[in-house]
């Protein structure tokens, strides 16, 4: 991992702001004087709590005293639970006071499209900048006449398994199942040896719709056609994905997790109570982070016990959903420009290396200049992460990723299909009723 | 008489003397609109305004960010068709009257054996209450660890006993977690019911219980002819408390399940939560909540119609 030093990453944001070049931020900046707009400036960014904890230290201990620098802006960051930002974000908008900044998840920023500042100049500075944006970028954060938020992000999907007790399944090195039949087939087996596999059907922001979207995809189901309006969720394809789960649920997963958020997962991976399960890079990071903490039952540090995978396929394909994170400037906040030179100075490549670097490859970037980034070459194990975002689909599938298709995500209308099923509510019923549920967001205007 | 002349003088002096203001507040109609005044502010600020605001906003497509346009009735006739409004409607009733039922055997029970002298009787009144004084937030978390998928404390004691073979799956399963929420909320409200059923009994005259014993009552008896009848106006209230707080309770359901799994433990209060403000839906949030307004208003007439009643008798 490339360290950075706090003189160094001056030097870079000096470089940062300099590439950003706009506004008259490098002149600024070589005269050694705030912007005007800048004198007091207080920005709120609210973020998530960073699944990484470097990176939130990284943000914390040198990004707000370089943005100081820099710009002459107080950085206020706050961080709270991903799974409360729509909330804050709601009553912000509607009391008209709140964050500057709001870094969003999945595709939320289009349910915000009327709240929130163009940034449309940005973007399409930071993409030519740095290779263009991923198409799941681009989807979540463009509602098709402007880009309503600046890509932050891809958070990387994938399944990270015990080596060791998949060996002792017969899946040796380089033989992961490959299709959800053999997945099913190697969690039955691992599951009657006390060692299931673990997965949320709970509403959370990550695990669970990073999951269950591909799942229907890759057994050819889709919740509307290309048109974005016809409703195609109750075909053979999902009547299919949805009663092999049920199956699946009850020979292979640890059943708990109907009731897991974002976080059990991880939990209980390291406690060792589970072999596999679909999540970003966190879980290896916190086993390589604290290796005299993290064991296997021989007493070996358990990062030496984990692999990555993709998501298996099925009769549609393999396909995957990475989490994209997004930043909104609102509307109604009174520092829009110092907002937008913000996003435009921390996103910048040399700015925005240092957080990258901190990310260890859990984040791959929002543009593709990330993919050549030297810090693939220092683990392999991370290496599954580094073009992860060119295999993503995005919620809305086969339509746009649009305001209906935020509002599906934000019902969790696809993942109660499932959680229903494994409960016990007939199949056909199940689906049934996810689609009328999306005809109903659909119909709205 | 020459006294009532002097009084007579000197107030007609002092009125004199007196403003305009003064004079007003001589009018006692003006003086309790002025006593009033704050109450009032008060009460439309936090009560009426966001309730007329709730009702605006139900009657409207609004959304997050968008203010909307008025559509009458159409966000009550979308619940009507909606399968977890249905669900929330069902668990939010089932959660009350199970819950309620039990928080007041159990409160009166306790309350009944707080009642009686023993060592320690103040110490064991504060521990009583602690459930109550906790932050909900706070001692629903310790819940959600005692009842996690992975770490139960309970199933962990239930499998060294041998009691079980598999861990119970508390929070995933649609009957198990509403179950737990339940018990939660019976944890949490038992002190409430306690404590105040206990300041009830203590208003009761001790002779009333002594002349009754004497007459030959057994302890049952002295219970439900002289107790249970001077109880039973505290015991209205304190109900009459408990399920308005209980219908609309949301911290406890938000932090323990979320409404999950597949809103199996949705209630009113979380599902417009999470289609209001998480989904930014505001107007049919709204509309959800306000779907609460009539049972309890219902719930509060009954009520204090039967409290009245019992006073007068």
């Amino acid at each position: 991992m490339i360290r950075i030093g706090r003189r160094k990453l001056l030097k870079l944001s000096v470089a940062g702001a300099a590439a950003a070049g706009s506004r008259g931020l490098a002149t600024i900046l070589a005269l050694g004087q705030a912007p005007a707009y800048a004198q007091g400036t207080t920005l709120h960014w609210l973020r998530w709590n960073d699944f990484v904890p470097a990176s939130d230290e990284v943000l914390r201990r040198q990004i707000i005293p370089e943005c100081q620098k820099a710009l002459g802006v107080k950085l206020n960051i706050e961080m709270i639970n991903g799974n409360d930002i729509q909330a804050r974000t709601t009553s912000a908008i509607q009391s008209g006071t709140g964050p500057d900044v709001i870094c969003a998840l999945n595709n939320w920023p289009q349910l915000y499209a009327e709240s929130v500042v163009d940034v449309s100049d940005l973007a399409d500075d930071i993409g030519k900048a740095q290779g263009g944006f991923y198409e799941e970028s681009r989807v979540v954060a463009n509602d098709g006449k402007k880009w309503v938020a600046l890509p932050w992000c891809i958070l990387g999907a994938m399944l990270a398994y015990r080596k060791s007790w998949f060996e002792e399944a017969g899946y040796h090195a380089g033989q992961f199942p490959q299709t959800w039949e053999e997945y099913r087939a190697a969690g039955k087996k691992l599951k009657a040896t006390g060692r299931p596999l673990g997965q949320t059907l709970g509403h959370t922001f990550g695990d669970a719709p990073t999951y269950t979207y591909p799942y229907t995809w890759s057994w050819g189901g889709k919740e509307v056609e290309a048109d974005g309006k016809t409703v195609t969720l109750n075909s053979k394809a999902t009547v299919d994905a949805v009663r092999f789960m049920v199956g699946f649920w009850k020979d292979a997963y640890d059943e708990g997790g109907l009731a897991w958020d974002d976080s059990n997962n991880n939990r209980a991976f390291l406690a060792g109570t589970i072999s596999c399960t679909l999540n970003g890079a966190s879980i290896y990071l916190e086993a390589k982070r604290k290796p005299d903490t993290y064991l296997t039952e021989k007493g070996t540090p358990m990062k030496d016990d984990i692999l990555h995978s993709p998501l298996p396929r099925g009769a549609g394909g393999e396909f995957g959903y990475h989490l994209p994170m997004s930043n909104m400037v609102m509307a109604y906040s009174k520092n829009q420009k110092a907002a937008k030179d913000f996003l435009r100075w921390i996103t910048s490549k040399e700015v925005y290396q240092a957080w990258f670097n901190s990310q260890q490859g859990y984040s791959v970037g929002a543009t593709t200049v990330w993919e050549n980034d030297p810090l693939w070459k220092q683990d392999p194990v991370m290496l599954p992460f580094r073009s992860a975002a060119r295999s993503g689909r995005f919620p809305g599938y086969a339509g746009p990723a649009d305001r209906h298709a935020a509002e599906v995500l934000s019902k969790y209308i696809i993942i109660d299909m499932y959680a229903k099923a494994v409960q016990g509510v007939p199949v056909e019923d199940a689906v049934k009723s996810a689609h009328e549920a999306v005809q109903a967001v659909h119909a709205s205007t | 008489m020459a006294v009532v002349s002097a009084g007579s003088k000197s107030a007609s002096i002092l009125s004199r003397k007196r403003g305009p203001i003064g004079r007003l507040l001589e009018n006692e109609w003006w003086l309790a609109c002025l006593l009033l005044l704050p109450t009032a502010v008060l009460l439309g600020l936090f009560i009426a305004y966001p309730f007329v605001k709730g009702v605006l906003l139900a009657v409207t497509d609004a959304k997050v960010g968008i203010p909307g346009q008025f559509v009458g009735m159409q966000n009550f006739e979308a619940l009507w068709h909606d399968g977890i409004f249905r669900v929330a409607v069902w668990n939010t009733f089932a959660y009350t009257a199970i819950t309620t039922v039990f928080k007041l055997a159990f409160g009166l029970w306790l309350a009944l054996l707080l009642n009686r002298d023993f060592k320690g009787k103040v110490f064991v009144r504060a521990f009583i209450l602690l459930p109550f004084i906790i932050p909900t937030v706070l001692s629903t978390f310790a819940w959600k660890w005692m009842f996690d998928p992975t770490f139960s404390v309970i199933n962990w004691i239930l499998l060294h006993l041998g009691l079980i073979s598999q861990r119970i799956n508390w929070l995933g399963d649609p009957h198990l977690a509403m179950l737990s929420v339940i018990v939660v909320n019976i944890w949490r409200g038992v002190p409430f019911y306690a404590i105040s059923l206990l300041a009830g009994l203590q208003t009761i005259r001790p002779d009333l219980q002594e002349a009754a014993a004497i007459d030959g009552a057994r302890p049952w008896q002295r219970f439900w002819y002289v107790t249970w009848p001077l109880l039973l106006p505290v015991t209205m209230v304190v109900v009459l408390f408990s399920v308005i707080q209980t219908f609309a309770d949301f911290q406890l359901v938000y932090v323990l399940t979320g409404g999950g799994p597949a809103n199996a433990t949705q209630l009113f209060a979380t599902y417009a939560y999470q289609i209001g403000i998480g989904t930014g839906l505001l107007s049919q949030g709204a509309a959800i909540s306000l779907a609460m307004f009539p049972v309890l208003l219902a719930v509060v007439v009954v009520q204090l119609l039967y409290i009245r009643r019992v006073e007068i008798h």
